[in-house]
């Protein structure tokens, strides 16, 4: 950060004091310790006013748009939105000088203001960030224009550039997540891959429930999606190109099960598990090629893998010492390390797109947890504690990790949840239905 | 009686609904999601030894497995021990084995752990002198669990394998 306003050097201070900044004297300092009782942040209080509409026909789109805004801020739980009925000014003209005083009297250290214009099938979108309390812009007015369809987006795309420039961190609200959408009792469950905006906004279905699918992830661009399917009556691993919706089999071994695939950063390798015989280990397939090599070879469970950002390691979850833990490997094999060390049993690692962490579910004493550890294993924090949480997955930004949560009983039912990675802000993704298994997509373009 | 009702009654008998579930039988026997190119066949009358009905009541249609485990147990191994033999008597049914495990562990884990424990019985079937070509497996993981509340006394009767019987296989 070369310019620290006001109001960003207090959020800095905040992430500081949350473990949450990215500055290496932090790391350099000590471990990051969050202890989530105390260190409260006094989230930092903005206003979003409706975007101004140019001409009548945008008039659909400017409160939507600033309203989706404010939920993108407001949900991140570093920032609290002042309501409009605050509001001593409006703001009716996007280039008219802002009234600093009557924003600082109600204590708004940022102000977003935006407008929008839509002439035929083209939506545009400007706005500014002001940082309040020092009287000036932070940063500069930017427009993004595209389709009406692709209004959230946008929206997306404006809350992304405050918060990224309020807090130092890449954005990630314009993103979406794959998942699997479950419907029917506990005993019978239909399961069909879906794809949501991040928010849980604009569902839509990618396969019909006629057969089981698990586990799907984004590749590093976002169009292509692996999972697994029960299509052909046995679980293999499928790879669907998203703009066609079309699917085809990947690496298929007779008499084989093939699950958990994961994508390398390359975008063309895909890893993942082979059971043969009862003898699950990890292999690579090319995408582009079929060519397969065999990263594991030992009697015990492989599986869960999942490549560092950079592409030369795998962490993945074995049971070879007896129960379920982590481990590291050479991207091409080799002898792998263990990095879990604590009580209970390890799985689902995955690394974050920043590569500063790996992401685990831990199951002790009954309990399933979502925590995190650096990557050699240190410094591990349990995030989340329930029934049953699993499957993690990053934000882009590698900030934010949502999963599974699943209740107990004959009713229990699945949803998706976020949490932060100090462990704050733990919320529901509002979606109507039973969900499982989300893997968040990188930034959209 | 339907082969519905007929197959519901023998379960409560048995005591193995205790969650008033109705069980793989009310599809027919096999499991709702269809392992490739298995057709469901008659049930038959429980009483004729010779009958799917009979193998899945009196001989047993499946096995128990210990928290995180595949080996097969004495009760277990009798239950395969009689399946085994009820196989060489019907050279013409093909065999399924699904592997299955409780809610308590992470997805893939637990897909693997299935196969460990469908494996293990396949194996065992095989050394009872069933042709090892009549034998497939299949892992659900804990994606099918035929009872539903979270705590012990259901999950001992998910950690399963289940073997599922169809004539006329042909992969």
């Amino acid at each position: 950060m070369t310019v620290l306003n006001g109001f960003a050097k207090a959020l800095a201070l905040a992430f500081a004091l949350a473990g949450l900044a990215s500055a290496p004297v932090q790391a350099q300092t000590g471990p990051l310790r969050i202890e989530i009782t105390e260190g409260v942040i006094e989230p930092l209080p903005f206003a979003v006013p409706d975007f101004i509409a140019e001409n009548g026909a945008a008039a659909d789109y400017a409160t939507g748009i600033a309203r989706v805004i404010a939920s993108d801020l407001s949900g991140t739980g570093l920032f609290r939105e002042i309501p409009a009925s605050a509001f001593i000014s409006g703001v009716s003209n996007f280039d008219a000088p802002v009234q600093y005083a009557d924003w600082k009297a109600i204590n708004a250290q940022a102000l977003i203001t935006g407008a929008v214009s839509l002439s035929g099938d083209r939506l545009v979108v400007k706005f500014r960030l002001f940082d309040v309390f020092s009287g000036q812009p932070l940063g500069e007015g930017l427009q993004f224009g595209g389709s009406p369809a692709s209004w959230r987006r946008m929206a997306h795309k404006v809350a992304d550039a405050a918060y990224s420039r309020i807090t130092g961190e890449g954005g990630y609200f314009d993103s979406r997540v794959v998942y699997v959408s479950e419907t029917g009792p506990k005993n019978d469950r239909k399961k069909r891959l879906a794809v949501m905006d991040y928010d849980g906004a604009n569902v839509q279905y990618l396969t019909d429930s006629n057969a089981i699918v698990l586990a799907p992830r984004f590749s590093p661009t976002g169009d292509r999606i692996i999972y697994t399917s029960y299509e052909s009556g046995f679980p293999r691993i499928y790879l669907m190109d998203v703009a066609t919706v079309s699917a085809r089999a990947l690496g298929e071994q007779p008499g084989t099960m093939t699950f958990a695939p994961r994508f390398a950063p390359d975008g063309r390798t895909v890893v993942f598990s082979l059971e043969r015989g009862g003898n699950t280990d990890i292999y690579a397939v090319d995408t582009g090629t079929g060519a397969l090599s065999q990263l594991t070879n030992a009697p015990s469970i492989e599986t869960a893998p999942s490549y560092s950002p950079d592409g030369s390691k795998i962490v993945f979850e074995s049971d070879r010492s007896g129960t379920q833990q982590l481990y590291v490997m050479g991207a091409g094999g080799g002898e792998p390390a263990r990095i879990s060390f604590g009580e209970g049993r390890y799985g689902t690692p995955v690394w974050s797109p920043r590569g500063d962490y790996i992401a685990f579910t831990k199951q002790n004493a009954g309990r399933f947890h979502i925590g995190v550890m650096r990557a050699d294993g240190s410094e591990e924090r349990l995030l989340t504690a329930s029934f049953l949480d699993e499957g993690p997955t990053w934000a882009p930004n590698g900030r934010v990790i949502m999963f599974t949560r699943e209740t107990a009983g004959e009713g229990g039912a699945p949803g998706l949840y976020s949490v932060d990675i100090s462990g704050r802000n733990l919320r529901a993704v509002p979606l109507d239905g039973l969900a499982s298994d989300p893997a968040w997509s990188p930034l959209l373009p | 009686m339907t082969h519905l009702s007929k197959a519901l009654l023998l379960v409560a008998a048995l005591g193995l609904s205790a969650c008033n579930n109705p069980d793989r039988f009310a599809d027919g026997g096999f499991g709702a999601d269809g392992a490739g190119g298995i057709d469901s066949a008659g049930l038959g009358d429980p009483n004729d030894p010779s009958s799917l009905a009979y193998f899945q009541q009196a001989v047993g249609d499946r096995v128990f497995f210990s928290v995180d485990q595949s080996t097969l147990s004495p009760e277990a191994r009798a239950t395969l021990t009689e399946q085994a033999r009820w196989m060489n008597q019907r050279p013409e049914f093909a065999v399924l084995i699904e592997g299955h495990a409780d809610e308590q562990g992470t997805r893939e884990y637990n897909l693997a752990l299935g196969a460990r424990r469908a494996s293990a019985v396949q194996e065992f079937l095989i050394s009872q002198g069933v042709a090892a070509g009549r034998v497939r497996t299949i892992s659900y993981g804990k994606e099918r669990p035929v009872e539903v509340c979270s705590v012990e006394e259901c999950y001992a009767k998910n950690r399963r394998a289940v073997t599922v019987l169809s004539q006329g296989l042909s992969g």
